[in-house]
């Protein structure tokens, strides 16, 4: 069963491979990114993140929701070396990281809910559990040259496969080093991680690095990378190919 | 200084200055970058060869994304632009842009490596982990795709750049 939906900005996919799956759980998940999004959504004038952002909240008015992202955006941040940072010109947008967490807290929905088989994926970013008829989940990489194509087929279980590229609304990962020169090396940077949230926050800190992006996380243990450049060049991690379907 | 010694002067100078001329001809054909586009004649037919990987709908993004093709300053002729053939080490690349209304609405692969067993290589100087290689098309059945939505913006733009520097 799968069922897919506009929000935040992108399509969000939710399929679940388990027979007694339910149009109501599934509802209940794609509810969930929208809640989110109204928290969140530095678009919405009246989001929590925009009254912040405006001075007319304080932090410790924010709900709980937002002071959890504003402690793991400050810990990726120690962890990147500064290259993850949710602060701009004062403005505090917390997209980077909402976005993750939010499908990690989708996949942890429908594993209480007892389902075993099921993905969820937000804009390219993606939660798999489990098997598809009993074979890893197949995930594309797409080339960012040509989004008809695949470039890799990776063969995925229990895992976060997360991409960063120059994309969505125009350049929205810079480096906080050097803000105003534009990432042009490269195109994108797919991490596969234990989850979700953990791949697509290494994925956006990464990218900002441009090509030593892939050496982070080389270092990283429990992460495999695909970086392409502006060549159409890929660079791996050693243990990617481990990642990838056989056919 | 005898015979001999002289011999094995001239022989290293010989090896020496080899591998210092191969090493500056080396850097002066990578330093042209491989997507530094030469104007070509407009609407150039032979821009029709085979492209095993164009893009697409790259018309939209050219015009949706706010690229330097914008501002007043870079305007560009109308027409195909191919770029010269460049080694990017890893193989041969060429590209053409494909100019309308003066922005670029295309970019399109001329030649792409596709020789996996001679382009794949490791890297040693950067790292020795990491592996190397020319992007290639899978054609397997997937269930998901995983990839920015539109990330070949940032291609746009660095070739818009080297747009600029060939027509200054």
């Amino acid at each position: 069963m799968r069922e897919t939906r506009l929000l935040m900005g992108m399509p969000i996919t939710v399929e679940v491979r388990d027979p007694r799956a339910t149009r109501d759980d599934l509802a209940a998940v794609l509810a969930y990114f929208t809640s989110v999004d109204e928290t969140f959504s530095t678009y919405k004038a009246t989001s929590v993140i925009s009254r912040l952002n405006r001075g007319e909240l304080a932090l410790e008015d924010c709900g709980e929701e937002v002071r959890t992202i504003f402690a793991l955006a400050e810990q990726t941040r120690r962890e990147t070396h500064g290259y993850f940072d949710i602060t701009r010109d004062g403005i505090r947008d917390p997209s980077g990281i909402v976005k993750g967490w939010a499908i990690h807290n989708a996949a942890r929905r429908l594993r209480a809910a007892g389902y075993r088989d099921f993905y969820v994926d937000a804009g390219g970013d993606i939660a798999v559990s489990g098997t598809k008829d009993g074979a890893p989940w197949r995930v594309g990489i797409r080339n960012p040259l040509n989004r008809q194509q695949n470039v890799k087929v990776l063969a995925v279980t229990d895992r976060g496969v997360a991409t960063s590229g120059t994309a969505i609304r125009g350049q929205h990962i810079y480096n906080p080093h050097d803000p105003d020169t534009p990432l042009l090396d490269v195109l994108s940077l797919t991490v596969i991680g234990p989850n979700v949230y953990e791949a697509d926050r290494f994925a956006t800190a990464a990218f900002a690095m441009g090509q030593r992006g892939i050496h982070f996380i080389e270092e990283l243990p429990g992460f495999e990378g695909y970086l392409i450049d502006a060549r159409a060049r890929a660079t791996s991690t050693s243990g990617f190919e481990r990642c990838v379907l056989r056919v | 200084m005898n015979t001999l010694a002289v011999k094995k002067l001239a022989v290293s100078v010989l090896i020496v200055g080899t591998f210092i001329l191969y090493a500056l001809l080396h850097n002066s054909r990578s330093s042209a970058a491989p997507v530094a586009l030469v104007p070509a004649t407009p609407a150039n037919p032979s821009a029709a060869a085979d492209t095993p990987a164009a893009t697409d709908t790259g018309a939209g993004n050219a015009t949706a994304a706010p690229s330097p093709t914008d501002t007043p300053s870079t305007r560009y002729k109308n027409g195909t632009y191919t770029g010269g053939v460049a080694d990017a080490q890893w193989g041969l690349v060429q590209i053409k842009a494909i100019i309308k209304n003066g922005k670029i609405a295309d970019v399109q692969w001329v030649q792409y490596p596709s020789d996996r067993e001679r382009s794949v290589f490791i890297n040693s100087i950067a790292d020795p982990q990491l592996t190397q290689e020319a992007i290639q098309a899978q054609s397997a059945q997937v269930d998901i795709v995983t990839g920015a939505t539109d990330s070949s913006f940032a291609f746009m733009q660095s070739l818009t750049d080297a747009l600029s520097q060939a027509q200054a």
